[in-house]
């Protein structure tokens, strides 16, 4: 009888538990039509990425002299064709594979390196932490944008050398964040507490400073996407990063500069694309930043 | 505040030598020779020894690195390969185009962003707000060279009201500040400003809705201060922050400029930049890229020192 009782009675107790965080964080997400509608662009942009074979009227590297620059409306390519008589509407689709790519790796590699740069100075504090954060301090005294085209322009053009130099340029300010964060849950009381009750360094890391920093980078990487898909676009745009004839949104931006008289809108094409994409990701952080109440 | 101040300068001593060294070694990231642009494909091995001994590039790194350093702190960068001219000339007469330029930029990105953060902050959630904070969020997110290019397909390819490219009938040698030179400024730098002006905008309507909702604001409401005075406060609270984004974003103009110059041939550090780099000029890009980020770093100082000036309560904490 006894045994019978006690499972309704931890039912009843566990039924009104408050929502966890991250479902609050949704809840309040979903209310905002803004960054809801930002996230349906950014899912679009994904799908037509991954389904670019499928959907592509033509093929994006096939071009023809005698049907260059159509404008936007021609029959059979809806927005025309570009200086090589390619199919813009296939390019830009095709555009989106590289352009995400280019623009979201970076900020992904760099949320890695920094987080684990910015943690591991945070916590081991001391000489480590000077060394790790002046280093960091170098970096950060450049411009991203020049210390990014510097860095591409010494290595030469291609896609890994952009990425390399992008990823670095990412670094300095997710691991400022993260050894911020971490220094402040370092000193907490219930740190202090689980580390006096024999917690190890690794377990603390990952039960309490790792929930404590994730949230605030992920906000501050998601912020980044915007800036890395402009500065990725614009290395290839430069004629570093992506090479032709690869279809990528800068690069097509580029090639497409000698009809700026002749075809405007045409050229106009493929910087509509990184603006819509990069609006996106900005709107989504907004959202984002405002459901989890981190300030800016 | 004095002892903040020299602390903040010593600071930068070494960030300052940390900068040099990564410059001097992005050069040496360079794949294969440094001397290929200059040297026939088909050089003898002792013409190339000899030029290798000449430009000093068979020291080794430490060495060649204290050499490079003592040269630049004396003011010199060594010679363009391109153009065998001292990269001192070549940069100094690029940075006063940039700065030009990017001073411009950044006025008519204050002006603008000021306004509009200021009108998008006092009328929060209004639907003012929203156009304010929207013009905003596209400024930030645009790709500026890009915007550039619509903005040379608008004015100078369907209007022919604005040159599309270069300085004007001087050039950046014989720059004189007449109608024929200034029309050639107006569209790379209202390009360049859109940047500035999305952030300024941002970081003003922020500071300003978090000065309206402190309690002082609402004891000056009570005693009846004109709304004339009440912004004067709003003002006097929000500018020390508003000017050091300002002041900072001025520096990333300079670094970042390379792209607006590209899209305008305009005659500056970023136009001198990608012919370094296309050229493999690497004793111009080394040069050209330490003159920025030295600039961008002093100028992080000033604005530092400044703000402390403005504002004590920074030097305290």
């Amino acid at each position: 009888m006894v045994q019978a009782v006690a499972p309704a009675m931890i039912d009843d107790t566990t039924i009104e538990r408050s929502p966890g965080y991250w479902s609050t964080v949704w809840r309040r997400f979903r209310r905002d039509p803004v960054a809801m509608i930002a996230l349906g662009v950014i899912l679009l942009l994904i799908l037509i990425a991954i389904l670019a074979p499928y959907i592509t009227p033509h093929d994006p590297y096939r071009g023809a002299t005698l049907r260059r620059l159509r404008p936007p409306g021609t029959p059979g390519h809806w927005l025309g064709t570009d200086e090589l008589g390619r199919d813009m509407l296939s390019r830009l689709i095709y555009g989106a594979r590289l352009s995400l790519f280019m623009g979201v790796t970076p900020v992904f590699f760099a949320l890695f390196i920094g987080s684990a740069i910015g943690i591991t100075a945070g916590y081991v504090g001391g000489w480590v932490n000077t060394i790790l954060m002046r280093t960091i301090d170098i970096i950060f005294a450049f411009p991203s944008v020049l210390l990014a085209i510097a860095l591409s322009g010494a290595m030469g053009a291609g896609i890994v050398n952009g990425l390399i130099s992008l990823t670095i340029v990412f670094i300095p300010p997710i691991a400022r964040i993260a050894e911020s964060v971490t220094t402040s849950v370092r000193n907490l009381d219930y740190v202090e507490a689980a580390r006096a009750s024999g917690a190890g360094g690794l377990s603390i890391v990952r039960k309490h400073v790792l929930g404590n920093v994730l949230g605030p980078i992920f906000v501050y990487g998601m912020s980044l996407i915007a800036v890395s898909m402009i500065l990725a676009s614009g290395l290839s745009f430069l004629g570093l990063g992506v090479r032709p004839p690869e279809p990528e949104w800068g690069l097509m931006l580029n090639t497409l500069r000698t009809a700026l008289y002749t075809q405007p809108m045409l050229c106009a094409l493929p910087g509509i694309m990184i603006f819509i994409t990069s609006i996106s990701f900005n709107l989504l952080t907004d959202g984002l930043r405002s459901a989890m109440d981190i300030k800016a | 505040m004095l002892t903040y101040i020299a602390k903040r300068v010593i600071y930068t001593l070494p960030i300052m030598l940390g900068v040099t060294i990564v410059c001097f070694l992005l050069v040496h990231l360079a794949p294969g020779d440094p001397l290929v642009s200059v040297l026939p494909p088909d050089a003898s091995e002792q013409l190339r020894q000899q030029m290798m001994a000449l430009y000093g590039f068979d020291r080794p790194y430490a060495e060649q690195f204290i050499k490079w350093l003592g040269r630049a702190l004396g003011g010199d960068l060594g010679t363009s390969i391109r153009t065998n001219r001292p990269v001192v000339a070549e940069v100094s007469k690029a940075v006063s185009n940039t700065l030009m330029l990017a001073a411009l930029a950044t006025v008519i990105g204050f002006v603008l962003g000021g306004l509009f953060g200021f009108v998008a902050g006092s009328f929060r959630d209004t639907w003012i707000d929203k156009v304010a904070s929207a013009i905003s969020v596209a400024g930030v997110s645009v790709p500026h060279y890009w915007l550039g290019m619509v903005l040379v397909i608008i004015f100078s390819a369907q209007l022919g009201w604005l040159p599309p490219t270069g300085a004007g009938p001087g050039g950046s040698d014989n720059w004189v500040w007449d109608w024929a030179h200034i029309r050639h400024m107006i569209l790379p730098a209202v390009t360049m400003s859109v940047i500035p002006m999305g952030i300024i905008a941002r970081t003003v309507r922020a500071l300003v809705a978090e000065i309206l909702s402190q309690e002082f604001i609402a004891g000056l409401k009570a005693k009846g201060t004109s709304s004339f005075g009440i912004f004067k406060h709003i003002v006097k609270n929000a500018a020390p922050t508003a000017l050091a984004v300002m002041g900072i974003q001025l520096g990333y103009l300079l670094g970042g400029s390379i792209l607006i110059e590209t899209v305008f041939s305009w005659p500056g550090t970023g136009l001198l930049l990608s012919d370094a780099i296309f050229q493999r000029d690497l004793p111009l890009l080394q040069g050209t890229i330490l003159v920025l980020a030295c600039f961008f770093v002093v100028l992080n100082l000033m604005v530092d020192v400044v703000q402390t000036a403005i504002d004590p309560r920074i030097a305290r904490s």
